[in-house]
């Protein structure tokens, strides 16, 4: 895949240079010239110098041709434009947002980004976990805000402690993909796997779905807004 | 009295965000005909380009803030005008006041002649100040060019 990263921070960084491992076409647009220097001195010549929200900078970048746009920057105003224009002007089928003010994530959803990544929403949901109110991690949300990967930690009082995945009834479209024991062992869920306490659970859920979920898996009732 | 009373009738709530020489402008001249006007900006010091006449809500807030948008009463606004410096800013900010809190009038300023044209095909009121200027500019040089007045009026509007 051909995938253009707006802003070369260490996010952009690090993500580039797992995606190259991984065989990608990656092109970094970033302004400051002397981080662009240092980034291609690492990783070659992969970055542009450019403020990567003007559509002339795109043009250069290829971006027509690009699989998927991922805007990096620490102001959620230039991801949203990004990836806006990067939807709108040149077609790009597939573009993430990161996001630092965890309330924009619903503006971002209705505008039809494809994902949103929000790193403090994640450390805020880390923290709620710790409470009694045991709520979900939305680790990320997928087709404009529609599917969503959450994670939660199944609490001893629970009602699926010592029930295989058959017999829970999960709401519409949810799914379990991944169980994290109290020790660290990753297991890929059957339907006869059998739930934990202290299990993290990664599941798939419909945005709608999310409460249901939670409610079927952990029992009590969220103390959040959303 | 009667006309006083038009007047009421039309009074509209109008918020401005970015209180720079162009949202003040705009600030005074609505405020002059009496609309309800809050101006938002991130930094105080903005408002010192308001005259002292001025008898609208300053607010110190980010016109991207969700939070601060609801301080400046947008819930209630008639019309929301994005006037800062920066293009995505003003672009996010629009589409907030339309998407969730469905403010009817939004209008925004975009510098990039390129965005501007993007977001005016997404719905959006757009007004560019490149491109109006540019515009001002060449008929200038024109009508000089043909020795006419180089129109004193005009000659101040510089945004």
């Amino acid at each position: 895949m051909y995938i253009i990263i707006v802003g070369g921070g260490k996010i952009g960084y690090f993500l580039a240079r797992q995606l190259l491992e991984d065989q990608h076409e990656v092109l970094i647009v970033e302004r400051a010239a002397d981080k662009a220097a240092q980034i291609t001195e690492d990783l070659g010549e992969i970055v542009m110098v450019g403020d990567g929200c003007e559509a002339s900078t795109m043009e250069r970048a290829g971006m027509a041709r690009a699989d998927m746009a991922i805007a990096l920057t620490g102001d959620d105003e230039d991801n949203l434009v990004v990836c806006q224009v990067a939807k709108h002007k040149f077609s790009v089928p597939f573009t993430i947002a990161m996001i630092n003010n965890p309330k924009n994530q619903r503006i971002f959803k209705m505008l039809g980004i494809n994902a949103t990544i929000s790193s403090t929403s994640v450390i805020l949901a880390h923290i709620e976990q710790e409470l009694p109110s045991h709520p979900m991690i939305p680790l990320l949300t997928l087709k404009g805000g529609g599917l969503e990967i959450v994670e939660l930690k199944i609490p001893p009082e629970s009602q699926v402690v010592g029930k295989p995945i058959k017999q829970i009834l999960l709401p519409q479209k949810s799914l379990i993909t991944l169980i994290i024991g109290p020790d660290g062992q990753v297991r890929l869920p059957t339907s006869d796997t059998v739930i934990h306490a202290g299990d993290e659970v990664v599941a798939v859920t419909m945005l709608d779905s999310e409460e249901s979920l939670r409610s079927a898996l952990i029992g009590a009732p969220s103390l959040r807004a959303f | 009295m009667a006309v006083a009373l038009d007047a009421r009738r039309n009074v509209m709530r109008v918020i401005i965000m970015g209180c720079g020489r162009r949202g003040a402008a705009l600030a005074t001249l609505l405020d002059g005909e009496g609309h309800d006007v809050t101006v938002l900006d991130v930094e105080a010091a903005a408002f010192s380009f308001l005259p002292d006449s001025f008898a609208g809500t300053e607010i110190v807030g980010n016109g991207t803030d969700e939070d601060s948008l609801r301080r400046a009463g947008i819930e209630q606004a008639d019309a929301f005008v994005s006037t800062t410096r920066g293009d995505n800013r003003n672009v996010m900010a629009a589409q907030m006041a339309k998407h969730i809190f469905g403010v009817s009038r939004v209008i925004t300023l975009v510098h990039d002649p390129i965005r501007e044209e993007m977001y005016r095909s997404l719905g959006f009121r757009t007004v560019s100040p490149t491109r109006i200027i540019a515009e001002s500019l060449k008929e200038a040089i024109l009508a000089d060019g043909r020795g006419e007045e180089p129109g004193e009026a005009q000659a101040g509007s510089e945004g």
